[in-house]
């Protein structure tokens, strides 16, 4: 579907605020944006359990840790929904993977900073998490069917993890002076890369303009960036913790929070490879893969000698 | 090492029957090597959280579905029998108001 008349055609079906789903005709561009932006979605799920998995051993008692294991443990489903939805697109699951091992396929870059103390783990809950949330519940009302429920999914389960998060700051937040410093230490380091996760600028954003226009976004980053900030700034508040931005300030005219600059030459350098943890991150997940290879072959060839077996006893 | 052979599980879809008495709808797709693992992935993948009360897997090359670009012959003879609708028929206006 490329003719002029059929282009035409499909962008009056996301006009009228239309799901598109697997089966349907659609540009051979959307499909290849899709599948860049679900995929790279995907991935990020699953590289996001990197950082906290870092503390499942090392968690300060019993009920945090289960409360880690059951997060982490829906990341990786998250991750999972993303590649189902993906798969509808005509990818091929393995493809997408390997893309991301041993080719160029990106992932979120709020993944390749280190976790150093257990109020990384709350932070990451409230600000990481929190984010993602307001990412994501734009993109549960994405045009393409499939990304749209998956997101659906993932924003039902996201508000724990979130909650989890904020519910320890707080905590921390108001222990010893030493938790103090380190819950205040812990969002200094993680608010800037945060405020990045939404992306460049829509200035600086090439892609933006038409994932809107396809109904794939509902809103730029910047308005995403906007409305999380004024949000955080009322969270932060709440308990007593201060965000690291003096230009933070309430503009009256627009009703909303400016802030300061962000510094996007670190978000650039992080996104082509030099972050603190790009390496680790790719080598543990190479490590997995690799050595997870005989379960998949094993379980394989189990499966081909039951069904021998099944058949024949007929 | 890249292994770009096809050593890739096969593919199922998976529906759930959200509460007792409620229809089983659709919850998405996952890889699994057989029948038994597809079931406890997706148990794991698709229910955490007790979503559904009983599960379906089913291998997606199994399912037949009817095509969007035929969609409008498809579905159209059901759009010329609109006295199959209730509202198709009138009723005394006594009776109307009681019901």
């Amino acid at each position: 579907m490329n003719t002029e008349q059929e282009l035409k055609q499909f962008q009056e079906r996301i006009d009228n605020g239309e799901k598109i789903e697997p089966k349907d005709a659609m540009p051979e561009r959307y499909r290849k944006q899709l599948i860049r932006m679900m995929s790279q979605h995907a991935h990020s799920e699953i590289v996001g359990m990197l950082p906290e998995g870092n503390w499942i051993t090392r968690a300060p008692s019993l009920k945090r840790k289960m409360v880690l294991l059951a997060k982490v443990q829906d990341e990786a489903g998250h991750g999972l929904y993303l590649y189902s939805a993906t798969e509808t697109l005509g990818a091929r699951r393995q493809d997408l993977v390997e893309d991301y091992l041993y080719g160029s396929a990106k992932y979120s870059s709020i993944f390749n900073y280190p976790t150093l103390t257990y109020a990384d783990i709350c932070v990451i809950g409230w600000l990481v998490d929190g984010a993602a949330i307001v990412n994501q519940t734009m993109l549960a009302k994405s045009s393409y069917g499939p990304y749209a429920r998956a997101n659906l999914r993932i924003c039902k389960e996201e508000s724990f993890h979130k909650k989890q998060g904020y519910e320890m700051l707080a905590k921390m937040a108001s222990g010893t002076p030493e938790q103090q410093k380190m819950a205040q230490d812990a969002v200094n380091r993680w608010w800037w890369p945060t405020l990045m996760m939404f992306g460049p600028h829509d200035s600086d954003s090439p892609n933006s303009a038409e994932l809107i226009r396809w109904g794939v976004k509902t809103k730029t980053n910047d308005e995403l960036r906007v409305h999380f900030v004024d949000r955080m700034v009322m969270e932060a508040e709440a308990i007593g913790i201060t965000l690291p931005d003096p230009d933070l300030r309430y503009n009256e005219e627009t009703g909303h929070w400016d802030f300061g600059l962000i510094p996007w030459d670190e978000f650039w350098s992080v996104v082509k490879g030099d972050g603190p943890m790009n390496r680790e991150r790719i080598r543990a997940r190479r490590h997995a893969y690799e050595e997870g290879a005989w379960v998949r072959e094993a379980a394989t060839e189990y499966a081909r000698k039951q069904r021998l077996r099944a058949e024949k006893a007929s | 090492m890249s292994s770009n052979d096809s050593t890739e599980w096969p593919l199922w879809e998976v529906f759930y029957q959200p509460k007792n008495g409620k229809p089983f709808e659709h919850a998405g797709s996952l890889h699994a090597p057989d029948a038994e693992m597809a079931l406890l992935n997706a148990r794991d993948t698709y229910a955490r959280r007790n979503e559904g009360i009983a599960i379906w897997v089913v291998p997606s090359d199994q399912i037949t579905a009817s095509t969007p670009e035929d969609a409008g012959p498809f579905f159209d003879p059901a759009n010329e029998k609109p006295y199959r609708h209730p509202q198709f028929y009138s009723v005394p206006r006594a009776v109307k108001k009681r019901s």
